[in-house]
C-alpha cells in the first residue's frame, strides 16, 4: 500500500466533560472513498470536522494530505490550517453557499482571492466545474433561487475550484427532499469514479454499499468496525453494527427505498 | 393665539447657515462614529482576546453609562483644564462620533453575529483567513442587516447633535436661540426648527431604505 493521504492516531475529543470522540486510529489511502455510518450523535461529524481543523481536537495526531491538523494533543496554528485548508475541500448538509455571491462568485471567490487566479481564469474553471455538476446555466443566479439539490451541487463545486486532494462530505443529503438525493449522489459517484479520494458522513445506506471501498461504523466516539461494504452489510462482526443496520434498513422499508 | 412666522421666516439666512452646519456637523460625527463603531463591534466578538475585548468593552460602558451632554462638556470645557483646548466644532464631532461609535459597536456586532455559523465555517474550510473571511463573507451580509438599526442611530444622532449648540456652535438650534432673542417667537422658531430637523431626518430614512432595497434586490439576502 502507498503512503496514506489521511492518517489519524490516538484522537480524542470531547466538549466539556462529554467525550465525543475516544482515542480514534485510522488512515485513507489515496483514492480510496471512506463511508462513515452509525447512529446520531455517534460522533461522525465531529470526527470529519476534526479533519480539516474546524473542531479542535485535545488528543493524538492528524494528518492530511501531507499538512499535520494535530500533532501529539497540539492543534497547528491558524495560518497552517489555512493552508491545509485550501487542499481540502468540505461540504455541509446546510449547504452554506454564500448568499451575497451569484453562483459563479461563490465558486470563483476562494481561488481568486487565495491563488490569485485572474477572474477570467477562475470564471472559465468556475463554468467547468458547474457543467460538471449540470448547472452550467445557474452561473449568474444568486443561491436563494436554487433548490436544495441545486445548492449542494454547487456548493460541491466551490470545494471542487481549489483542486482538493480530499473531499469531506457532512451528511450532505440529510436537508433535502428526497426526490433530489439522487441528483446529489450522482455527482458524487462521478467524482468517486475519478479517483478522488472522499470521507462521507452519510445515511444513505444504499449509496454505502454502491460507492464506498471501506464503511466505518461509529458508534459513542469509537469506531466499532470497519471494511468493505460486502463484508460490514452482510457479515459485520459487532452486535452494535448489526442492530444499527437493521434499524436502517427498517427505516429505508418503511420510505420504499 | 396669534402665530407671527414673518420674523421666522425674514432670518430665513440664518437658518439655512444653521441647518448646514448641523449637517456638517452630524455628517462628520456620523463618519467617525461609524469607523469607531466598526472597529470596537469587530473588537468585541471574541472575548478570548482578553486586551482588545477589554478596552472595547470599558469604551463601550464608558460612552454608553454616560449622558451626552456630560461628554460634550466634558470635551469643552473640562479638557482645557487639562491644557488641551480643542475648537468648539472640533469637539462637537469628537463628542457626537465617539458617544455614537459605541451603540454603532452594537449593531455591528450583533449583525454580524446574526450570520450563520456555517457561513464562517464554509468560508474558512475554502481556505480563507479569518479576516478575509469576514470581508468577503461576514460583512458584506451584515451590512445589509445593519441598516435598519443604523437608520434608528443616525436619526438619533442627528436630533442629539441639537446638543452641540451649547458648546457655542452656530448649528440650527442655536440659530434658532437667537432668533428667539431678538423677535420673541419662541413657538414659531421651535415649530420652524422642528421642522427642519424633520426634514433631514426623514431624508436619512428614505435614503437608507433606498440602500437597502438596492442590496436586497436580486434573490440576495
Amino acid at each position: 500500500m502507498s503512503q496514506p493521504i489521511v492518517e489519524i492516531k490516538g484522537l480524542q475529543k470531547s466538549f466539556g466533560s462529554h467525550v465525543v470522540l475516544k482515542n480514534i486510529d485510522f488512515s485513507v489511502q489515496p483514492s480510496q472513498v471512506v463511508v462513515i455510518i452509525g447512529p446520531s450523535g455517534s460522533g461522525k461529524s465531529t470526527f470529519l470536522r476534526c479533519l480539516n481543523g474546524l473542531e479542535t481536537a485535545e488528543g493524538g495526531t492528524v494528518v492530511v494530505s501531507g499538512h499535520p491538523v494535530v500533532e501529539g494533543g497540539r492543534m497547528m496554528p491558524e495560518t497552517k490550517l489555512d493552508a491545509l485548508r485550501a487542499e481540502v475541500g468540505m461540504v455541509f448538509q446546510s449547504f452554506n453557499l454564500f448568499p451575497h455571491l451569484s453562483v459563479l462568485d461563490n465558486i470563483t471567490l476562494a481561488p481568486t482571492c487565495l491563488r490569485g487566479v485572474p477572474r477570467k481564469e477562475a470564471q472559465e474553471q468556475g463554468l467547468r466545474l458547474l457543467k460538471k455538476v449540470g448547472l452550467e446555466h445557474k452561473a449568474k443566479d444568486f443561491p436563494g433561487t436554487l433548490s436544495g439539490g441545486q445548492k449542494q451541487r454547487v456548493a460541491i463545486a466551490r470545494a471542487l475550484a481549489m483542486d482538493p486532494k480530499v473531499m469531506l462530505f457532512d451528511e450532505p443529503t440529510s436537508a433535502l427532499d428526497p426526490e433530489l438525493v439522487g441528483e446529489v449522489l450522482q455527482v458524487m459517484k462521478d467524482l468517486a469514479a475519478e479517483g478522488m479520494t472522499m470521507l462521507i458522513v452519510t445515511h444513505e445506506m444504499g449509496f454505502a454499499r454502491e460507492v464506498a471501498d471501506v464503511v466505518v461504523v461509529m458508534d459513542h466516539g469509537s469506531i466499532v468496525e470497519s471494511g468493505p461494504p460486502s463484508a460490514i452489510f452482510t457479515a459485520p462482526r459487532e452486535a452494535r453494527t448489526r442492530s444499527f443496520l437493521q434499524t436502517m434498513l427498517a427505516r429505508e422499508v418503511a420510505h420504499g427505498a | 393665539m396669534n402665530l407671527d412666522f414673518s420674523g421666522v421666516w425674514d432670518s430665513w439666512p440664518a437658518l439655512f447657515h444653521g441647518t448646514l452646519v448641523t449637517v456638517e456637523i452630524t455628517a462628520a460625527s456620523l463618519v467617525l462614529g461609524c469607523v469607531l463603531g466598526l472597529l470596537v463591534g469587530l473588537g468585541r466578538l471574541n472575548p478570548q482576546r482578553r486586551f482588545i475585548y477589554g478596552i472595547c468593552t470599558v469604551y463601550l460602558t464608558l460612552v454608553r453609562g454616560t449622558p451626552l451632554l456630560v461628554q460634550l462638556f466634558l470635551w469643552f470645557f473640562g479638557l482645557p483644564h487639562l491644557g488641551l483646548l480643542l475648537p468648539a466644532y472640533v469637539c462637537g464631532i469628537l463628542g457626537l462620533g465617539i458617544y455614537s461609535g459605541a451603540y454603532v459597536s452594537e449593531i455591528v456586532r450583533g449583525s454580524i453575529q446574526s450570520i450563520e455559523r456555517g457561513q464562517m465555517e464554509a468560508a474558512r474550510s475554502l481556505g480563507l483567513p479569518y479576516r478575509m473571511a469576514m470581508r468577503r463573507v461576514i460583512l458584506p451580509q451584515a451590512f445589509v442587516r445593519m441598516i435598519p438599526p443604523l437608520g434608528n442611530e443616525f436619526i438619533a444622532l442627528i436630533k442629539n447633535s441639537a446638543l452641540v449648540s451649547l458648546l457655542t456652535i452656530a448649528d440650527l438650534m442655536h440659530e434658532g436661540e437667537k432668533i428667539i432673542s431678538v423677535t420673541y417667537r419662541s413657538l414659531e422658531t421651535y415649530l420652524a426648527i422642528a421642522v427642519i430637523y424633520l426634514v433631514l431626518t426623514s431624508a436619512t430614512t428614505l435614503v437608507l431604505r433606498r440602500i437597502e432595497k438596492v442590496l436586497r434586490s436580486e434573490g440576495r439576502v
